[in-house]
């Protein structure tokens, strides 16, 4: 008999659409037994090339059905610090289930049938949450005796901090913001990352003698020639990619026009969903558009929905996209959720300007219609306007979600550091080492805007390169 | 950390206070340089809110903040006592006063404006500028550092709108005569947006080169929202990290005064609930 995949249980759109708790239950110890029981546990795992860190997923499932769920996690954590975020947020369906064999060939996403490894990973993590293992200390050298600072603490920052960590090296991570997190913190909604999620990961840092140091913003507080005076050996640096682009239109300055960060922000990490009780104001639209199809987007939408029921506004939210829902960046498990929860979409959509009134506040949106031309250099159908199809759509808020770009705080105050055409900090790609002796980077803010999975990668490369070299020092 | 180590009101009066607090923060103070600010939480529950370093003290590792209650977290910081700690600052942020040497300024500064002038200066000054320093307040109570700024600048006048101290009228009619003399005055301006953007006007008029200190609405002051964005010469900068200082000639200042507007219901509805 042929086995159909095991569903996540989904809170109702109706009932979620209500409040910012998790959307997505995780499995039960039966649903993951059935979901993983349906692996083939193929020869040549397709699965684990799909993986960004190629995770070994053939045998972490092979562990589940086993029930041995503790060394599933195991098999997980030598590849990925953190299972129940990634879990979480990893767009599955282009990676590791896109390439399963269960996936139908020539699929643009992963096939329905393939395994769900994400919700397996999410459900191995979140079972050994409560059992980090300690220090894994390599018998005959001790290199405690070294300091590593860690600028940023998004998943890069975190990654490498645990990387190193784990080996005995005093780490301290610099944050610029109030709380620890990046991406994960401020902009991800705790309906799809719990934020005590998050806190658990770093308590587990800080259990391997992690320090972190908030309201630090190197550059400004502190130089990276600080840190090496200081006595660190050696500096990782995990920005992010954390400046919001503007479309560069007239209007784009109107009050209640955003950037999707200065939203998700607003809410995520300043709480001003819980306003007045949390100090920072947002205000609400009567008619909200959210411009862009990545998932900050998706996010921006469903955090902007939420607060509209919240408010007692009835719900009117409509994401423009220039594309089709096809190449939409965003995962696909974020849209379909979006759609459920009621978020509208104007697709084949430019915006080319934004109309106020005399106060000075959004009344509209002028755009083009658009049709898709020649792919562009990553394969996606480049969308052109068609001359003349000018159309006005009425909406009291905008937040404009078209992408980041590498925050150039750090940069402008480190000579010497180098920086690509994209103001992307270059580095080897082979040690993650930057220009400057002793100074690695990783993430976002090496690649540009990626994933978390990415991002983590980048930083156990690096951190790879950080302990060979301090095993190498006297 | 974030300690308050001393607080004294420097203005009471016409409904509102001025207040001084000096704070530990021993990294921010190693650092600062004049025109510079940091972001501050009062709480937990807290909105980051922007605020110039008044001064610094290397040796003690603390900070100087000078600020109005006028809003809710203004009026929330105003509560704390000496010996209470903020929940979170960070700084020094934004990029610091560019000070040409052996030159001159004037100095144009309103309400609260004028403790963020007084570094700024002390830095003219310490770079052997010739400074002269134009102060305006609505009324006597208001006016703050005055002796301070007596002694670092060479030229000094004090305009209130009632002529309670000083001449009657408003900050513009002592620039007007100053670059009357001679135009080639720069002019450096801090204080409400109305009299920044009237003494670009005069500057302007006269011929003479403007630099204006903004204090738009900020979030994260690390240039990661871009909720502090103002358009210099058609263009987006952001005030926390390409500010705040801007040739106040190039601001779009129409459009500041809006944007700085957004949250008024919801400033109006929190200070109502908690009456402060
Ligand atoms: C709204 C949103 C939703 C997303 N959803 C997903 C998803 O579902 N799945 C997915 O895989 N990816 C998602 N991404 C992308 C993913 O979050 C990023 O690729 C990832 O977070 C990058 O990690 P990072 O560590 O490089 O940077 P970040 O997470 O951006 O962290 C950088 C940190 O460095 C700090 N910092 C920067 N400069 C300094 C400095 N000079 N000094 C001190 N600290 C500094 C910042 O404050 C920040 O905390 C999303 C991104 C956004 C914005
Ligand atoms: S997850 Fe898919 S590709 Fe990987 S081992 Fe199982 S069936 Fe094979
Ligand atoms: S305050 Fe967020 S970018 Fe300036």
């Amino acid at each position: 008999m042929k086995k159909w995949p095991v569903k996540m249980n989904e809170r109702s759109p109706e009932d979620r659409a209500g409040d910012f708790k998790e959307v997505v239950a995780g499995y039960t110890p039966e649903e993951a037994l059935l979901e993983a029981s349906r692996c083939l546990q193929c020869r040549d795992a397709r699965c684990v090339a799909g993986c960004p860190v190629g995770i070994n997923i053939r045998d972490f499932i092979g562990a589940i059905v086993r029930k041995d769920f503790a060394q599933a996690c195991a098999i997980i954590w030598e590849k990925n610090n953190f299972p129940s975020i990634c879990g979480r947020v990893c767009p599955a369906e282009n990676q590791c289930r896109k390439a399963c064999v269960l996936t139908k060939k020539g699929a643009a996403f992963a096939s329905l049938e393939a395994i769900n490894i994400n919700f397996l990973e999410r459900f191995a993590g979140d079972r050994a949450l409560s059992s980090r293992p300690s220090r894994v200390s390599v018998s005959d050298e001790d290199l405690s005796r070294f300091r590593v600072a860690v600028v940023g603490s998004g998943p890069a920052g975190l990654c490498c901090a645990g990387e190193l960590a784990r080996r005995g090296v005093r780490v301290v991570v610099f944050e610029g913001l109030h709380k620890p997190g990046g991406v994960l913190r401020y902009g991800i909604p705790s309906f799809r990352l719990p934020q005590d999620v998050v806190d658990r990961e770093i308590s587990a840092l800080e259990d391997l003698g992690v320090v972190f140091r908030l309201n630090t913003l190197v550059g400004k507080t502190l130089t990276i020639e600080d840190l090496f005076r200081d006595g660190f050996s050696s500096v990782f640096l995990g920005l992010g990619a954390g400046t919001p682009s503007f479309l560069g239109i007239p209007g784009e300055s109107l009050g209640n026009v955003y950037s999707a960060n200065e939203f998700l922000t607003r809410v995520n990490l300043m709480g001003a969903h819980l306003f007045p009780e949390y100090h920072t104001p947002v205000n609400v639209g009567r008619r909200i558009v959210v411009i862009g199809g990545g998932n900050t987007a998706m996010d921006a939408a469903r955090v902007a929905l939420r607060l509209q029921r919240g408010n007692g506004i009835s719900v009117d939210v409509t994401v423009l996209y220039r594309r089709t829902m096809e190449e939409m960046p965003a995962r696909r498990l974020e849209i379909e959720h979006a759609r459920q929860e009621g978020v509208r979409f104007e697709f084949l959509t430019s915006p080319t300007r934004f109309l106020g009134g005399t106060d000075g506040s959004l009344q509209s949106l002028e755009c083009l219609r658009c049709r898709l031309g020649e792919p562009d250099a990553r394969g996606r159908r480049r969308p052109q306007e068609i001359p003349g199809s000018v159309f006005v759509l009425d909406f009291d808020q905008a937040i404009v979600a078209i992408g980041l770009t590498a925050n150039q705080v750090l940069v402008r105050a480190t000579p010497g550091l180098e920086v690509n055409s994209n103001l992307d900090i270059t580095v080897d790609p082979h040690t993650m080492r930057t220009s400057l002796q002793g100074v690695y980077a990783g993430g976002d803010v090496v690649g540009g805007e990626g994933t978390v999975i990415e991002a983590m990668g980048m930083a156990k490369k690096a951190a790879g390169s950080i302990l060979k070299c301090l095993e190498s020092l006297p | 950390m974030f300690r308050i180590i001393a607080k004294d009101v420097l203005s009471q009066g016409a409904g509102t206070r001025i207040i001084r607090i000096r704070v530990s923060a021993p990294a921010v103070a190693l650092k600062a340089q004049a025109g510079e600010f940091v972001l501050v939480m009062v709480t937990g529950k807290g909105e980051r809110i922007p605020l110039t370093i008044a001064d610094r003290d290397v040796q003690e590792g603390s900070i100087t903040l000078v600020f109005q209650e006028a809003g809710f977290s203004t009026r929330l910081l105003g509560q704390l006592a000496e010996g209470e700690t903020l929940y979170a600052l960070t700084g020094p942020l934004g990029q610091a006063t560019h000070v040409p040497a052996n030159g001159k300024i004037v100095l144009v500064g309103g309400g609260v404006g004028i403790a963020e002038l007084y570094p700024v200066a002390r830095a003219f000054r310490e770079k052997n500028n010739r400074v002269m320093a134009v102060l305006g307040a609505r009324t006597k109570d208001l006016l703050v550092l005055v002796d301070d700024m007596r002694r670092v600048a060479h030229d000094f006048h004090i305009v209130t709108d009632d002529g309670s101290c000083g001449r009657q009228g408003v900050v513009t009619d002592v620039l007007r005569e100053i670059l009357l003399s001679d135009p080639s005055f720069p002019v450096y301006t801090v204080g409400p947006l109305p009299m920044m953007k009237a003494v670009a006007q005069v500057a302007r008029q006269a011929g003479a080169p403007a630099v204006v200190s903004l204090n738009s609405l900020m979030v994260d002051g690390t240039g990661m929202c871009g909720g502090c964005r103002v358009t210099v010469g058609g263009q987006i900068r952001f005030v926390c990290v390409d500010g705040p200082e801007f040739d106040a000639h190039q601001i779009d200042w129409e459009e500041l005064a809006k944007r700085n507007k957004v949250y008024k219901e919801k400033e109006a509805h929190i200070c109502r609930l908690d009456s402060l």
